[in-house]
């Protein structure tokens, strides 16, 4: 048996690649590699940069020095890294816990009423303000108020302005992640006679654990490196951290005030603040995947 | 037939519930509703202190604050025209470019042009592009991007100096810049939204596409785009929105002058890069006019927002 020979004619079905409608499709795909390749480019530029830039800068004096003055030499960011886990820390103590409550609510007690309806818009609208914004609410609201025993510029308030813009991330997180939740599942555990209380801490939010972790995660990852919201709520201190009611360092701020100073060793430390900061946040962004990954396994 | 004895019953009579656990429902429920609002008082709280802060500033220069450029803190003249403009100017011009970088790559990476494994690096690489902090990006702009792209600028100059956008010589800091950060900065968010709307057009829109005979292209370009536009159309509108607000990169590189230039080489200002900059020393009267700012800034995201939400809702195409 032989096979028989390809014939191109012209009403023929085999691919032919001169054909124009075939040479356009093939510079379409070009530019749509092109494209992506450049859309790749800063990332790749970013991190070249800041890994040598800043990784030929890592030593022990860095995680254990102050500042130095302008002009002077050496130093280190320790309080600003501490800084950076307080600050953070505080905003994921209050961001978590509201917005968790808050996401049960709307996916459990709520889900199709006007007043969730509404939180709901609220949560997406929150989430578009400008995060400066935040910082000029929280500057107004707590630190011109001086609201903490008579303390302007602190911690606290810094950790009150990342809490306020992680909070939408949460909650939309939280009730997503719940309306996933097999309704089987709620209504298994309604049927053998536990409470709603205990249907929704025991069985409902522990099933819906990996994405609210993983949003979480995300969520704590965008808000240690913002910089706006802190810069006039937490301050910044080439001191070391003196609790949550004075003003604290923070990485992000660091980088923003040494960046714009016009001596060597600020700039120096800009880079390694970024060095450190930017292996902390895709630290946290692939631990996030990996949690997704692990728990679809 | 069978009689139920008394025991029988007994079994299914409902139990009472305690009092103890109705009193830990009804808390509980009441505690996630306070949380839940807490939502709306904080958005109540921002629209509020921004708003009335504004107050004075609204009284003593009006609408003309939106049209006239002078900031001038010893004779506490204001005009935010310069930082409006900034601010429209440089995310409308990062939109521009950004749009067809991301939708390109989105498409790259949904369309079956490339195997699957280098797909997924692709679209995690812009995930992280995304995580990386913004004042990291400015850094990364003042120390490289910007000595980077300055011949560029310059032969731009040299070459269209006649044209008003680009008339004054490149000296650092500028509007182009930051047009240049931006763009890094909203190209994850358009690729992202893009990608998942391009992933919820049904295979059977294409499948039937490539059965009348359509190439690859024709079929994107034909079905798939126009299926997947209000979702792609809802993400560039979010993005505006991030663009807008967004302070920090475009603070460190975008010069922070208040004098109102209409080249693009220049240095200008945004209504962010203006708060960031300002609001901590500001008092008396330039604190109101910056809040004036911010109320501007707050209302033009909120109506990009809205209507990116309505755009969404509205022309989303549903399928069975």
């Amino acid at each position: 048996m032989t096979l028989a020979t390809p014939v191109r004619t012209a009403g023929s079905l085999l691919f032919n690649p001169g054909l124009k409608r075939n040479r356009t499709d093939k510079l379409f795909t070009s530019i749509a590699a092109l494209f992506s390749l450049i859309a790749v480019l800063p990332l790749f530029l970013v991190l070249i940069y800041v890994l040598i830039q800043g990784g030929q800068l890592i030593s022990v004096s860095l995680f254990t020095q102050l500042p130095p003055a302008p002009g002077l030499e050496g130093g280190g960011i320790a309080n600003a890294i501490i800084g950076t886990f307080v600050v953070t820390l505080v905003a994921s103590l209050i961001a978590i816990p509201v917005g968790v409550g808050g996401g049960v609510y709307l996916a459990e007690y709520a889900s199709s009423g006007w007043f969730a309806q509404f939180i709901r818009v609220g949560n997406d609208i929150l989430a578009g303000v400008p995060s400066i914004i935040c910082g000029v609410f929280v500057y107004s609201a707590v630190v011109a108020t001086r609201l903490f025993f008579g303390q302007s510029y602190s911690a606290l308030a810094g950790g009150i302005a990342l809490a306020v813009l992680m909070l939408p991330t949460v909650i939309k997180t939280t009730d997503e992640a719940l309306k996933l939740v097999p309704q089987e599942l709620s209504w298994g555990a309604i049927g053998v006679g536990a409470s709603k209380f205990v249907t929704i801490t025991r069985i409902t939010l522990p099933s819906a654990f990996t994405p609210i972790a993983t949003g979480v995660v995300l969520a704590i990852a965008r808000a240690a490196g913002e910089t706006a919201p802190l810069i006039f709520t937490a301050l910044f201190s080439p001191f070391w951290p003196e609790g949550l009611f004075n003003p604290i360092a923070s990485m992000s701020v660091l980088i923003f005030n040494f960046a714009i100073m016009p001596y060597e060793a600020q700039n120096s430390l800009a880079w390694a603040a970024s060095f450190v900061l930017v292996i902390l946040i895709l630290g946290a962004n692939l631990l996030a995947r990996w949690i997704r990954r692990f728990a679809s396994s | 037939m069978v009689i139920r004895s008394e025991s029988d019953q007994d079994q299914f009579t409902l139990r009472r519930r305690p009092w103890a656990e109705r009193s830990i429902d009804r808390g509980f429920k009441r505690l996630t509703i306070v949380l839940a609002s807490l939502v709306a008082v904080v958005l109540l709280g921002i629209f509020l202190t921004v708003f009335s802060g504004a107050r004075e500033a609204m009284a003593t220069f009006g609408l003309s604050f939106l049209v006239t450029s002078g900031w001038d803190p010893v004779n506490s003249q204001y005009g935010a025209f310069t930082a409006i403009y900034g601010t429209l100017v440089s995310s409308l011009l990062a939109l521009f470019i950004a749009v067809p970088l991301g939708v390109g790559t989105a498409i790259f990476i949904t369309e079956n042009l490339i195997p699957r494994s280098w797909r997924e690096v692709i679209g995690v690489m812009v995930e992280l592009l995304a995580a990386i902090p913004s004042v990291v990006l400015g850094l990364w702009a003042i120390f490289v991007m910007e000595p980077l792209i300055r011949p560029f600028l310059n032969l731009l100059h040299q070459s269209l100096g006649w044209f008003p956008l680009f008339s004054t010589t490149p000296k650092g800091p500028g509007m182009a810049p930051a047009v240049l950060i931006l763009v890094v900065m909203i190209l994850p968010i358009i690729t992202a939204i893009s990608r998942d709307a391009l992933n919820q057009v049904p295979q059977e829109l294409r499948q039937g596409a490539y059965g009348v005979g359509s190439t690859r292209w024709i079929a994107i370009f034909n079905v798939i785009l126009p299926a997947a536009l209000s979702s792609i159309i809802g993400g560039v509108m979010l993005a505006l929105g991030r663009a807008m607000g967004e302070t920090m990169a475009v603070t460190m590189i975008i010069g922070n002058s208040m004098n109102f230039s209409w080249s693009l080489l220049a240095p200008g200002n945004t209504i962010s890069a203006m708060l960031a900059n300002q609001f901590g020393e500001a008092d008396g009267i330039q604190v109101s006019a910056l809040l004036y700012a911010a109320l501007i800034l707050m209302l033009l995201t909120f109506a990009v927002n809205i209507m990116a939400q309505w755009i969404v809702r509205k022309f989303s195409l549903s399928y069975n």
